[in-house]
């Protein structure tokens, strides 16, 4: 157990900037999560933590120590890759004990420490067994079993369950879970779906084009996402968000997008209005009402696709030119080609300016 | 169906064709003098050994197979220690212009003999390596490399650079990485480039002719080439000789089958 900060951490690849200047706390005991699509440095932030790769400046540290020059090998730490990178000529047992025979350790530490974490992951049955004789499950078990026995002072997961099918991927992330809370141990974890990262993270840190975009607790990436695109890349379906410019109208900010005008409440002009800021408004398709309520706006929207999604219903609409996405109850009785009215709570909406998210200092959220 | 057959057909003839020469050796190898020389040729021998024992204990094969075990032997292994670092180096290392070594590399192996034997030659009589068992060791090395870099840098290549990370972060430097993980997983490359080495070397005849002059030291093929006389052919100690000669590599080459099996790596990553 222990606890990581990372300080100014950048890494180019032959002048291509991967990550910018990176500041991190991962506290002790913390499950946090490295969030965002797929080439935005994640891993490779992992790798660097792991002395793996080494970054173009920047700093790592341990516990307060910095391990920059330590290898891999003497910084105690222990990494789950995507691909379980298990031994393929060893036994799952050799492949547990591995690590700790490297480090000359006594015998039966070693068999108390494999029967210790088979047990843990329920594979004692398959000690004896060569990794092509297991399925994809319990590949993903042994290798994080290898990671368990070493008892390190941090885990990395590099996308763990990606290549598991859905269902087991469910199950395993619930196990992880309760591995995590078991072992009380400081994880890191990288992902590039959201799911994961809400019900897994007590942390998460978005990353996106090698930058953080926001390092929050789970519920505030989704409620108070910090731009657009974390807003975007958190929730599904995806928060709709709408370009557009903000003008002081009498008591009003109107805020006017592509054929679609909405009267906001007063106070929300931007601080240097000299300038063009631009403006992105948001919110969620669950956050969208169909009854009229106090406090909302309504517009009329016209549904070109619902998608039945079992539970509820996901009605497509446009707003003059603008794309619109609600999540509604399924007993609507919605039907595509008709206008409905759409009713937007004012509480509910998010306010980007510079994409940057704006809480304007009288209303929370506005 | 009738594709199989041709297939089979196809497949009958040309292992019969590769094999005939073989098996009229073989059975030569077992005639008397008499059978040799009769006419009409007689196709079954008599299952006589006495060329056998002619060519052991009459010409000294076993010498020869001594030396040829020795270079051979010699050169799979120094090429092998030389190959395994250079290949695992181009196969892994962010060198520049790693496609462009490769393919020096390959045309340094279709140089003609001929061509270098004069420089090579001069260059062993300088360092006092002619009529001596490394002096053709050396150009064996020499030219087996390419090939081994080749075959083992492919191998290397398709091992998942994951195992390797994994084994650095369970605590592993360099060499033991190396030596744990990536030999075990490239085993089948390794015999494969080994077993072409030793060919090669049991095989070559050129150099060992050129740098090795005194019996004492002579390999295999030269060995038997010396057998004829001024004005003998003696067909059935080459005929045994031959035989002696093909059969260690037929045995290394059977023994080492069960190593060359693919799909070692099965199961290392998501398969």
């Amino acid at each position: 157990m222990a606890q990581l900060e990372l300080r100014a951490v950048s890494k180019s690849f032959r002048h291509q900037a991967v990550l910018r200047d990176i500041s991190l706390q991962v506290p002790d005991g913390s499950f946090t999560i490295l969030l965002g699509p797929s080439g935005c440095g994640k891993s490779t932030l992992l790798r660097i933590i792991a002395g793996l790769d080494a970054q173009t400046s920047g700093q790592v540290l341990i516990d307060g120590v910095v391990i920059d020059h330590l290898p891999p090998a003497e910084r105690d730490i222990a990494m789950v890759f995507q691909q379980y990178a298990l031994y393929p000529h060893l036994s799952v047992r050799e492949n547990l004990a591995f690590a700790l025979t490297i480090r000359r350790t006594p015998r039966h530490v070693i068999d108390e420490r494999i029967a210790e974490a088979s047990q843990l992951l329920d594979i004692q049955g398959l000690l004896d067994r060569k990794p092509r004789d297991l399925s994809g499950g319990q590949r993903q078990r042994v290798a994080m079993g290898r990671a368990i026995v070493r008892k390190p002072k941090l885990f990395l997961f590099d996308e763990p369950l990606s290549n598991l099918d859905a269902q087991l991927r469910t199950s395993m992330r619930i196990e992880l879970k309760k591995l995590q809370q078991r072992l009380q141990a400081t994880m890191i974890y990288v992902t590039h779906d959201q799911v994961e990262a809400m019900t897994l993270g007590d942390r998460i840190v978005v990353i996106e084009g090698g930058r953080i975009r926001q390092a929050d607790d789970p519920q505030r990436t989704y409620t108070a996402p910090a731009d657009p695109f974390v807003a975007s890349f958190i929730g599904t379906p995806p928060m709709n968000l709408w370009e557009g410019t903000l003008r002081a109208q009498g008591t009003e900010t109107i805020f006017r997008s592509d054929g679609m005008t909405l009267p906001l409440p007063a106070g929300l002009l931007p601080p240097h209005p000299g300038q063009e800021p631009a403006i992105t408004l948001g919110i969620r398709p669950e956050d969208i009402a169909l009854q009229e309520a106090a406090a909302t706006i309504g517009v009329e929207a016209l549904v070109e696709l619902i998608e039945d999604l079992g539970a509820d219903l996901l009605i497509h609409c446009r707003v003059g030119d603008l794309k619109l996405v609600a999540r509604a109850d399924r007993n609507t009785g919605t039907t595509t080609g008709m206008a409905m009215p759409l009713f937007l709570p004012v509480n509910k909406l998010h306010l980007f300016i510079n994409h940057r998210r704006f809480d304007p200092p009288t209303t929370t959220p506005i | 169906m009738n594709r199989r057959l041709l297939l089979l057909l196809g497949i009958v003839t040309t292992v019969g064709l590769s094999l005939l020469p073989f098996l009229w050796f073989l059975l030569t190898s077992f005639k008397s003098q008499a059978e040799i020389e009769a006419a009409p040729p007689t196709w079954w021998p008599s299952g006589s050994l006495s060329f056998y024992r002619s060519a052991l204990f009459d010409h000294h094969l076993f010498d020869y197979v001594a030396n040829s075990v020795v270079v051979a032997g010699s050169t799979t292994l120094l090429a092998l220690l030389i190959a395994i670092p250079a290949a695992y180096a181009l196969a892994r290392l962010p060198i520049p212009g790693k496609q462009g070594i490769l393919a020096v590399l390959l045309c340094v192996s279709m140089f003609p003999q001929m061509a270098i034997a004069g420089p090579v030659w001069r260059l062993l009589d300088a360092i006092g390596g002619l009529n001596h068992r490394w002096g053709v060791v050396l150009p064996y090395v020499a030219l087996t490399l390419p090939l081994a870099i080749w075959i083992l840098a492919s191998f290397f290549k398709e091992l998942p650079p994951e195992l390797e990370d994994a084994a650095r972060v369970d605590g592993c430097g360099p060499w033991a990485t190396l030596l744990r993980i990536t030999l075990p997983l490239a085993a089948p490359g390794i015999f494969t480039a080994a077993i072409l080495i030793l060919i090669y070397a049991w095989n070559e005849f050129f150099f060992a002719l050129l740098i090795l002059t005194q019996p004492e030291q002579q390999t295999l093929p030269v060995g038997i080439a010396l057998f004829q006389g001024e004005f003998t052919m003696p067909w059935g100690e080459l005929a045994a000789a031959s035989v002696v000669a093909t059969l260690p590599l037929i045995v290394v080459v059977l023994l080492c089958q069960r190593w060359i099996v693919s799909g070692l790596s099965a199961g290392a990553v998501k398969g």
